[in-house]
């Protein structure tokens, strides 16, 4: 009676074939990521040390440290972060559960999209004319900042918008039905059980904007200053650019100092990705349906 | 035979809703039309009918869920305690007065306590002793108190489907509302918890006036003092429920779909 036909024998191969496939397509995904690390602590591990993440570089840029370029990068990515999740989130919430579907809410939807297509040398050069000459704020932390809050805005907006949504609608009508206002739901029931999700985008825009290099070179990061950041309005050396530098425009610098510089960066963001995952697992742990 | 009583009494208890000439339609499809009806206080009102029949817009209408669907339209008059509904600004006040209950169960992702006091918490209580008290009275009149008592601090979502609906229903009830709006609420739930919910609203008409949407006729029956039969969006009959099933009636359809016949 359950004797295996000729058909279920070919379904049951068939469905191996593909599992073996989307495996291994899996397994290559590791492999780039593997590679990357082993390279840059292979090549840049034997640079690292107290002195290199705490000292200013000299000499050049041939000796030294990275502490001005990892200082700035932090500066821009938190300074960044305060100016694009409160507007991008708030402006999810209200695409997610205010604005009707009309043209006007898609014409923002398709403005969002496109934000998000236009390559950061746009950004940059948009940067320098609205926020280092047309404002006023020169190059400076501000400015480079907010060049990069504008391009990494569609993606918290886009993440926190679908999170929103993902929220089950009979959750809302349940809320509505007891005569809770529309905020009142947000409130309570809507984004308690989205943030997860935003801190998700939170997180992507923290490792995008971190990494960036060509919006902030116009707008507010140097090729070289001794000074620590102390303002907004300070220039600063940015981890990104001085790894750009080091690695093209330094003459004799050692071989192990660019890959140092990288390693520095992708520890970083690593660290600043592992708080918010820190962070959502334990929001995570108090919120499940 | 429960019903000979209070269909006395409903007769001579005040108007809670008067509907008038009321016309739903969502673009230029309609879903309801011609509705005229009145439910007096304490009253169980059964509406029956198959699917599309415009039951649960009519609920929708009662409730001014309109405002939260762009597309929905309703004309005609209806009076909330003699208050004309499509004409008032606080729709707020008058959904926390009106508590409904969904098809499909709505545990909100928060404690079995916070799903109670979320109503009570809008309305400005903040006091946990009063809280305590509310929450308490809820469950126990939803018939789920003993169950949770418990485990308070358990989240709603998980509850079974049968406890969730009750959940819903303390809910409901802790708005303190003047009308409760059931909208088929035992089609994800065992015949046990059924009958359990029947009895509450059995007990409920005592403080409440019910409007039961369902699609059991039997349990109109059993429930409704009297009750309207919807179809295709109209509404056919209105009548003492016992009538609809060995009475008069006025239309033919009412006795096919009521015995059966189709549907």
């Amino acid at each position: 009676m359950f004797q295996a036909s000729a058909l279920n024998k070919r379904n049951e191969s068939v469905q191996k074939l593909y599992r073996m496939l989307f495996g291994m397509m899996t397994l290559m995904l590791i492999a780039p990521v593997l590679l990357i690390l082993g390279t840059l602590i292979a090549k840049g591990g034997g640079a690292i040390s107290w002195e290199f993440l705490f000292t200013a570089p000299t000499d050049g840029m041939r000796s030294g440290g990275v502490l001005p370029a990892l200082l700035g990068t932090v500066w821009l990515v938190m300074v960044a972060l305060m100016l694009s999740v409160p507007i991008g989130v708030c402006a999810a919430i209200y695409l997610s559960e205010y604005a009707g579907d009309n043209w006007f809410t898609r014409t923002i939807n398709l403005a969002i999209i496109n934000l998000a297509g236009v390559p950061s040398i746009v950004h940059a050069l948009f940067g320098l004319g609205a926020f280092v000459i047309f404002f006023g704020f020169g190059t400076s932390i501000l400015a480079a900042s907010l060049t990069l809050a504008v391009m990494t805005m569609p993606v918290v907006i886009v993440a926190t918008r679908e999170s929103l949504q993902a929220v089950p609608q009979a959750f809302r009508e349940a809320c509505w039905n007891m005569g809770a206002t529309r905020w009142q739901t947000i409130r309570r029931v809507v984004l308690p059980n989205a943030i997860t999700g935003i801190l998700t985008g939170v997180i992507l825009e923290v490792s995008r904007t971190a990494g960036e290099t060509a919006p902030i070179m116009f707008t507010g990061a140097v090729f070289f200053t001794p000074f620590l950041p102390e303002s907004v309005m300070d220039q600063t050396m940015a981890l990104s650019l001085h790894l750009f530098v080091a690695a093209t425009q330094v003459p004799g610098i050692a071989d192990e100092v660019p890959f140092g510089i990288a390693l520095v960066l992708i520890g970083l963001v690593l660290t600043m990705n592992s708080a918010s995952i820190a962070f959502r697992m334990w929001l995570r742990g108090k919120k499940k349906w | 035979m429960h019903g000979r009583q209070s269909k006395g009494g409903a007769a001579a208890s005040p108007i809670k809703l008067a509907v008038k000439d009321l016309r739903i339609s969502y673009g230029k499809a309609v879903a309801l039309q011609g509705v005229n009806l009145e439910i007096h206080e304490h009253e169980i009102f059964g509406i029956i009918g198959p699917a599309n029949a415009g039951k649960t817009s009519f609920l929708k209408a009662l409730n001014r869920m309109d405002v939260f669907n762009t597309g929905m339209r309703v004309d005609g008059e209806i009076r909330f305690n003699g208050l004309d509904t499509r004409h008032l600004k606080n729709v707020y006040a008058l959904r926390s007065r009106i508590g409904v209950v969904f098809p499909l169960p709505v545990g909100l992702p928060m404690t079995v306590y916070d799903n109670v006091a979320l109503s009570p918490r809008w309305r400005g209580i903040t006091n946990k002793a009063e809280l305590d008290v509310i929450v308490q009275r809820c469950l126990t009149r939803a018939a789920l108190w003993d169950e949770v008592k418990d485990r308070l601090g358990a989240l709603g979502s998980l509850l079974s489907g049968g406890q969730q609906q009750r959940l819903t229903i303390a809910r409901a009830l802790s708005q303190e509302p003047d009308l409760l709006m059931l909208d088929e609420f035992s089609i994800a739930v065992d015949p046990v918890t059924t009958m359990r919910i029947e009895d509450v609203l059995k007990e409920l008409r005592q403080e409440v006036t019910i409007i039961l949407v369902t699609n059991l006729v039997q349990q109109a029956r059993r429930l409704a003092d009297r009750t309207a039969f919807f179809l295709n969006g109209e509404c056919v009959e209105i009548g003492v429920t016992e009538d609809l099933f060995t009475g008069e009636v006025k239309d033919k359809r009412t006795r096919d779909y009521v015995e059966g016949r189709f549907g």
